[in-house]
């Protein structure tokens, strides 16, 4: 039996390559998944992604049904829509899920985020900073005579922009919660 | 159920819980192996008669065991094993069972609770190693809830899309003492998902039956995962229809290789009529199948001119790989009730002439005799020794095993299944060493039956040390191993694709496998002339104890037919170059 007539560099040495030869947009969805609040569940949903290799762009989890012992995960994913519909479906069998919304699709929805910056610096820079916190109604959480600590509500873009603008006036740090999201109207998932 | 095992103020401890659970889940026998977290169980199990427990030699022996079991009786099987070493060893059995939908459940033990996170002897993460490998896994820190889940285990592993899972047992646990519930006290903690099967694609499918010019039934494991309701009622289909069926490895069984419309295997290594009339189809009914890489090869090039109906437990099967006009969510039997219903009440309608022409040209792919080979010369073939051990074992009670490679796809080729759940294969994950302790499950299921398992030396050599647990236990199980002295399918793969550089695919060091059966206590039979191996097949059959059948084999036979990854259906390779040039000239009319 002769060799096969494989070009080199061929990745037709593998056994897997699958690849299929059409290409699709990748799209962004925010998920709310509602899970049994026990323990590992995080770790399940994480494995999941990253054992399938998914992308996660941020996620939050806590609870929101003491009694019932539930949680709610928001995850912002990107993916093509067919890996969507797998990430949903993939998600619908880990045990402790009970329910996967994609308000991407479900209809509008409103999407925020918490982030606190400390941005240093003194003179004319502090002043501008304080101008900049009112136009994007920040809060200041924490001050010193050489910094502040700012806290800015709002969509994950609003939080970019202000984080690109507080950068050049002395950004020393910042931390993100990552998205929450609820459907818009008076249904509830 | 007695009164005992419900709820009661009677406290029991619960290693007494993990007994009562198995015994209220009708478990009959478990595969384990005993270490320091497990020994309260063990002392339970010590003082009870209502459990077999058979010791096997190494935990991944007793999870592979549990497979067989479970495959071969659509039961859960059991194992218990110890925490650590005894967990992690089990890894490996858990991933296959969850590649394959096997229902087991795992009892693991652990270290005590207050111990658990300070590195303590034989510790390990054991829920956190085997959470991407089980369908779930619970890890029980108080005595109150053990039963429970327990009985949710069971629950879980069974239900839609059956899998592992497992419970991992702490020690004080075990000691605890707390109430016992029985399975019908437990009211599930988790939501049980609703399998509604669309009245609307049931409809559309019907219609595509009614119309299809060249259809082709491409059924899978979920049919034998599903109850032999599944598989009369595909037999139905076909039968009415006039169909052709095909199968995965998987799904071997469901359909009766001896079936007026059964085309064989498909997919890398499955016959030419199979794969072409996937490529060429009009309508495919994937029945319990999930278009794995092995039966699609290119993913583009996949039957593409065929609507494309999915019958499936598990939404994320459908439109993972291949996109499905008509998706069917459900389980086998009750989705194939339905169809058959509604098409029945129609008038039982299909396209006649079209069928007829159709199976004309599967005729012609048939004729090609893709699996033909020639037995001449001193030295057995393998697919003659195969074919030999179908003709000699055919007419018994018989189940077979495989372990993975070259002998596992001729096994698939060249021998018959007339019955779902004779067929114990890894086919998902691929397992080396799958097979022999799989057969003990089997047989332990089976204590009659003629139980097989065909092997390469390479995968056989994998759980030799389960040799111990079939004498032990008086197991008569036929090792059937094709000994090429190579590992062949990565042999044939280096030979077609890696220049014919066998790097490390070979052994220089096997053992006289005749000896190493008498060492423990089996018959060892060694053959290398065919004309001896009719009279060895039957010295195996005859033998009333385990028996090795070291069969020496042609070392460089290639398994053919075989599509080589990336490549389409239509572009199978055949054994000689003449046919393949015949084929391929068939596949461009084809397509």
């Amino acid at each position: 039996m002769s060799a096969l007539k494989i070009e080199p560099g061929s990745t037709s040495h593998s056994a897997y390559d699958l690849r299929a030869g059409y290409e699709a947009r990748d799209e962004r969805h925010t998920l709310a998944v509602i899970v049994d609040n026990e323990a590992g569940v995080l770790a399940r949903v994480i494995g999941l992604f990253s054992g399938r290799g998914y992308n996660i762009e941020s996620l939050t989890v806590a609870e929101v049904d003491h009694e019932g012992h539930r949680s709610r995960i928001t995850i912002v994913t990107t993916g093509t829509p067919q890996i969507i519909e797998q990430i949903k479906a993939q998600l619908g069998r880990i045990v402790p899920v009970h329910e996967v919304h994609d308000l991407t699709v479900d209809g509008p929805s409103v999407e925020r985020e918490l982030a606190l910056f400390k941005v240093a610096g003194t003179g004319d820079k502090r002043v501008e900073m304080l101008r900049l916190a009112d136009v994007f109604r920040a809060n200041v959480v924490d001050s010193t005579l050489e910094s502040f600590i700012f806290e800015v509500v709002g969509t994950p873009q609003k939080i970019d922009a202000f984080a690109d603008l507080v950068r050049p006036l002395g950004l020393a740090e910042m931390a993100r919660t990552g998205v929450a999201a609820l459907s818009r109207g008076s249904a509830a998932v | 159920m007695t009164d005992e095992t419900k709820a009661s103020d009677q406290h029991i401890t619960g290693a007494q819980m993990v007994v009562r659970a198995l015994r209220d889940q009708g478990v009959e026998v478990i595969f384990g192996y005993p270490g320091g977290a497990v020994l309260p169980i063990y002392d339970e199990l010590f003082q009870q008669e209502g459990i077999r427990h058979v010791l096997v030699r190494h935990e991944q022996g007793a999870v592979h065991a549990a497979e067989g079991y479970a495959r071969s009786t659509g039961r859960p099987g059991v194992a218990l094993v110890t925490s650590g070493p005894g967990a992690t060893n089990a890894v490996t059995g858990l991933t296959d069972a969850l590649m394959d939908s096997i229902p087991i459940v795992v009892l693991t033990g652990q270290v005590p609770t207050f111990m658990i996170g300070s590195d303590a002897f034989q510790e390990a993460d054991t829920v956190g190693i085997t959470r991407p490998c089980t369908k779930h896994n619970w890890l029980v820190k108080e005595a109150e809830t053990l039963s429970a889940t327990i009985h949710e285990a069971f629950k879980v592993a069974t239900s839609g899309r059956p899998g592992p899972t497992l419970v991992d047992i702490p020690k004080d646990v075990q000691f605890a003492s707390a109430p016992y519930t029985g399975p019908d006290m437990v009211t599930p903690r988790h939501r049980i998902p609703r399998r509604e099967t669309d009245p609307a694609m049931i409809e559309a499918l019907v219609g595509e039956i009614e119309r299809a010019e060249r259809p082709i039934l491409y059924t899978g494991g979920g049919v034998i995962n599903s109850g032999p309701r599944a598989s009369q009622l595909l037999r139905e289909l076909a039968a009415e229809t006039g169909f052709p069926v095909t199968s995965t490895l998987m799904g071997l069984g469901a359909y009766p290789a001896s079936g007026e419309a059964w085309l064989g295997m498909l997919g890398m290594h499955g016959t030419v009529q199979a794969n072409y009339a996937m490529h060429g189809c009009d309508l495919m009914v994937n029945v319990g199948a999930r278009f794995d890489d092995r039966i699609t090869g290119r993913v583009d090039a996949f039957s593409p001119g065929s609507v494309k109906a999915h019958v499936d437990v598990d939404p994320s099967s459908i439109n993972k790989v291949i996109p499905t006009q008509i998706p069917l969510l459900g389980d086998v039997a009750e989705v194939l009730e339905k169809v058959l219903a509604l098409w029945r009440q129609r008038g039982s309608k299909v396209n006649r002439d079209a069928l007829a022409a159709w199976w004309r040209r599967i005729d012609e792919w048939r004729a090609t005799d893709c699996l033909a080979f020639v037995q001449d010369g001193p030295v057995i073939k393998p697919q003659h020794a195969l074919s030999r051990l179908e003709a000699l074992t055919k007419g018994h009670d018989r189940y077979v095993c495989t372990e993975v490679g070259q002998h596992q796809m001729w096994a698939a080729q060249y021998m018959g299944f007339e019955a779902p759940m004779r067929w114990m294969t890894s086919g998902g994950l691929g397992t080396m060493g799958y097979g022999f302790p799989a057969s003990i499950g089997v047989q332990m299921a089976h204590p009659d039956a003629l139980v097989i398992n065909v092997a390469g030396e390479a995968s056989w050599l994998m759980n030799m040390q389960e040799m111990g647990t079939a004498t032990q236990y008086r197991l008569p199980v036929k090792q059937f191993i094709l000994n090429n002295e190579r590992l062949g399918m990565v042999r044939q793969w280096q030979e077609l694709l890696h220049g014919e550089r066998y790097s490390q695919s070979w052994s220089e060091a096997l053992p006289d496998f005749a000896k190493l059966a008498e060492a423990f206590g089996w018959l060892g039979i060694t053959v290398d002339d065919p004309a001896d191996l009719d009279d060895a097949i039957r010295a195996m059959i005859d033998h009333p104890g385990p028996v090795l059948l070291d069969c020496l084999v042609e070392k460089h036979e290639n398994c053919f037919p075989m599509i080589p990854s990336g490549k389409a259906h239509n572009e199978m390779i055949l054994p000689n170059a003449e046919a393949q040039g015949q084929i391929t000239a068939q596949g461009a009319v084809l397509v």
